[in-house]
Parts: structure tokens; C-alpha cells; sequence
């Protein structure tokens, strides 16, 4: 198998110290590779939004190493850090986070343009990144004119456009109805499917069983790891 | 599951004989509870015998063809008007597993919990794929394939739920002395037939 785009080798996070110190995160050990979505579940607390902030290269665990793309984290200046994560990763938040003044094409395009391209290409990016997404007709509307699963639309073509190869999704349908949901997992496992990487941060099983792997955390770590493995369902001899 | 209430639904549009029954039943409910054919015709058995429907006649292959009755008509609407019982405890196995699990000694039902959850899992993504790979119904019976399909995927995202809820609980209780897991009651044998040694004691 080729290298995992991420690896989270023993990562440990302590908060605290002495009787008030907090463990988030216990010896974890995580890859994710080329064309695999995995899915992060657990209750409130265990560690969920920890593990994806060290994923993503905002917060330095205690302990143990993040190797994201090739690159040990630890070993990177802060600006170093910055550019690689503008370059390799994508985040996908419950509530979209959108720019409300820009529109869906300029929103695409803003992390290109603040990693210096030029607006022309940059554009011809974005729009690129919104037919992935089914959004291409919608380019020059501004966020309050789209529907919330269309604006989490562009937040998905926000997140892989330029080809950033990893996208790290925290709730993404929490703030929508159950069909719309399911049409921006569709879109999710799409761009994963072409070749991309993803973390689905979900409370939710349903949406979790999108993806290739689920794993299960409590208290900071991993209990449990369900792997998709083409478990034949007795359902599928009958439909045959 | 109600074969009887749903072949007499089905006998509703028409005559039908056995064989073509099963096959509409399937048809109709995505292939998801393949029927056997002697349950088709014992289920007829008993529809012919509460007077449900009636003979009419042999097909040109020798096929008995049945026809539904006034009283059936009744029986079909009758059924689906009326809400399907949740009253009664169905039997689970699973949740027969964790109860005993819970209260008997030397048990690790955390281990039972996370065994069933990954399993559980695995089936619901198996179910999910299934669900990805459907296109959007083109036919009612597409409609209804894809409305067995979620009811399953949402029964197992429920079992997933509560296997997490009986993890939590069980932290919890585990602080508790009184719920701790006992043996086998001694005296609950007293209330049943007498053993020979015991018999023998009392003389």
C-alpha cells in the first residue's frame, strides 16, 4: 500500500496538569490514505474535535507525531506549517463558514488567491471545484441565496479545489435535514472516491457508515475500529 | 412477519395461484423476505379455511387459482388501517444477551458491547453501500425497495445507539454495589418441583 496522505503515530494531548489534568487524547495511532473517508464517532468529549484540530495541523499534540503528506509536522517553522496546510487540506464545518460577502466562486477561489494565484486562474479553479459539486450554475450567487446543503456544497469544493488532497470535515450535516445530508455525503464520497482523503467527524451512525472505516473513540481513545470489508449482506443474494 | 395479511392483500387486485403470489410478494418488498412455497400454500391453507378466499379454479397447467372473499375484503382493510402492535416485547437476541450479560457474575459485557457494535457497523455500512449505489426510484417497486432499505439502515443505526446508550449506563452502574451481577438464586428452586435430595431431607 502507498503511504497514507496522514498519519497520526502515539499522539497523546494532555490539558492541564495535577489533579485537574485532562487526558484528550491517548496514544493514537491513525492513518488515512488516498481515497478513504473515515469516519471519527464517540460521545461528547472523547476526543473527537481534538483529533481533528492535531489532524489538521492547528493544535501540536503533547506527544507522539503527525506526518501529513510526507511531512513531519513537528519538524515545521509555524509558517512552514501554514503553507502546507493551505496547500494539502480543506475543512468543512457544521455551519459552512462561508463568507457572506463573497460570492460561491470567490469563496472557492479564496484560498487560492491568498496562496498567490492569480485571480484568472484561480476562478477558472473554483468553477472547475463547483461542477464537481453540481454547483457550476450557481457560481456568482452570494451564500444567503443558497440553500444550506448547497452552501456546504461549496464548502466541499472550498475544500479540495486546487488539489488539496485532504479533507477534514467536522459535523457536516449536523445543520441539515436528513435528505440534504445525505446529498452532501454523496458529494463527500465522491471527491474521496477520485482520490482525495477525508475525516467525517460524526455523533451520527447512519452518516458514519459512509465512509471506509469507522472509528470509535472514548476518553481519548480508540475502542473500537469497524472497517468496511464487502460484508455481504444476505439482502444482496436476494436482490441478485 | 404477516405473509398471510400480505398475500391476501395482494389476492385483493385479483386472482392469482401460488407460485405467482410468492413472486409478487417478493417483487413488491424488494426480494428482502424470500418466501418458501409451501408457506405460500399453507398460508392459502388457512386463508381457504377461515373463509378468507375460495377456489376458483385450475389454470392450463394445472395451477389452483384463488380468489378473495367479501370477509377477506374486510380483513385487508381492516389491516391496513390499523397501526402494527408495538405494545408486546419482541424477542431480541441481543437484548436477551446483554440482560443475562448484565446480571450474571464473570461476564465482560463491555466486550459483548463493543463486539456486537463493530459487527453492527459493519452491516450498516453494508447496508449504506447498497443505499449508495441505488439509483432514485424509476417504478413503485423501486419506491419500495428503497423504503425497506432505509427502514432497515435506521432499525441497525438504532441498535448502534443503544449500544452506546448500555455503555454509558453501564460506567455508570458499575460505581453501584447494588447492581452488581449475582448467581444463580438458590431459592428460586424452591418454588419448583422438589429435588429427591430435598424430599428426602424434609423427611
Amino acid at each position: 500500500m502507498t503511504s497514507p496522505l496522514l498519519h497520526l503515530d502515539g499522539v497523546a494531548m494532555h490539558y492541564g496538569t495535577g489533579s485537574t489534568a485532562v487526558n484528550a487524547l491517548v496514544g493514537v495511532d491513525l492513518q488515512v490514505h488516498h481515497g478513504e473517508l473515515v469516519a471519527i464517532m464517540g460521545a461528547s468529549g472523547s476526543g473527537k474535535s481534538t483529533l481533528l484540530t492535531i489532524a489538521g495541523g492547528l493544535v501540536r499534540p503533547t506527544s507522539g507525531e503527525v506526518i501529513l503528506a510526507g511531512q513531519w509536522l513537528s519538524q515545521l517553522s509555524a509558517g512552514q506549517l501554514a503553507t502546507l496546510r493551505r496547500r494539502t487540506l480543506g475543512f468543512v464545518f457544521q455551519d459552512f463558514n462561508l463568507v457572506p460577502a463573497l460570492t460561491a466562486i470567490e469563496n472557492v477561489a479564496l484560498p487560492l488567491e491568498l496562496d498567490g494565484w492569480k485571480t484568472k486562474k484561480a476562478r477558472r479553479a473554483a468553477r472547475d471545484a463547483l461542477g464537481t459539486v453540481e454547483l457550476a450554475e450557481q457560481a456568482d450567487r452570494y451564500p444567503d441565496d443558497l440553500s444550506g446543503g448547497q452552501q456546504q456544497r461549496v464548502a466541499i469544493a472550498r475544500a479540495v479545489v486546487g488539489g488539496r488532497a485532504l479533507i477534514l470535515a467536522d459535523e457536516p450535516t449536523g445543520a441539515l435535514d436528513s435528505h440534504t445530508g445525505e446529498v452532501v455525503l454523496r458529494m463527500l464520497r465522491s471527491r474521496v472516491d477520485q482520490g482525495a482523503g477525508g475525516i467525517l467527524v460524526t455523533h451520527d451512525a447512519r452518516h458514519a457508515a459512509w465512509a471506509d472505516r469507522i472509528v470509535f473513540l472514548r476518553d481519548g481513545r480508540v475502542v473500537d475500529q469497524a472497517e468496511y470489508a464487502g460484508v455481504e449482506h444476505t439482502l444482496r443474494a436476494h436482490r441478485a | 412477519m404477516s405473509v398471510r395479511q400480505s398475500l391476501l392483500t395482494i389476492l385483493e387486485q385479483g386472482p392469482c395461484y401460488g407460485y405467482q403470489l410468492r413472486t409478487e410478494f417478493e417483487r413488491r418488498t424488494g426480494g428482502t423476505w424470500p418466501l418458501n412455497i409451501g408457506q405460500v400454500y399453507s398460508t392459502l391453507d388457512r386463508l381457504e379455511r377461515d373463509r378468507l378466499v375460495e377456489r376458483t379454479g385450475v389454470g392450463d397447467e394445472g395451477q389452483h387459482y384463488y380468489e378473495i372473499t367479501d370477509a377477506g375484503r374486510d380483513a385487508v382493510r381492516l389491516w391496513l388501517t390499523s397501526p402494527v402492535s408495538r405494545t408486546g416485547a419482541t424477542r431480541d437476541e441481543l437484548a436477551i444477551k446483554l440482560a443475562l450479560a448484565v446480571t450474571l457474575p464473570g461476564v465482560d459485557v463491555a466486550a459483548i458491547i463493543q463486539t456486537q457494535r463493530t459487527a453492527t457497523l459493519r452491516a450498516l455500512q453494508d447496508l449504506t453501500r447498497m443505499k449508495m449505489t441505488s439509483d432514485a426510484p424509476t417504478s413503485a417497486d423501486d419506491l419500495a425497495w428503497s423504503l425497506v432499505l432505509e427502514s432497515l439502515i435506521f432499525t441497525v443505526e438504532a441498535e448502534v445507539r443503544w449500544l452506546d446508550h448500555s455503555e454509558s449506563v453501564l460506567v455508570r452502574a458499575r460505581a453501584n454495589a447494588a447492581v452488581a451481577p449475582r448467581p444463580v438464586d438458590g431459592d428460586a428452586t424452591r418454588r419448583g418441583r422438589p429435588s429427591k435430595a430435598t424430599e428426602e431431607h424434609a423427611r
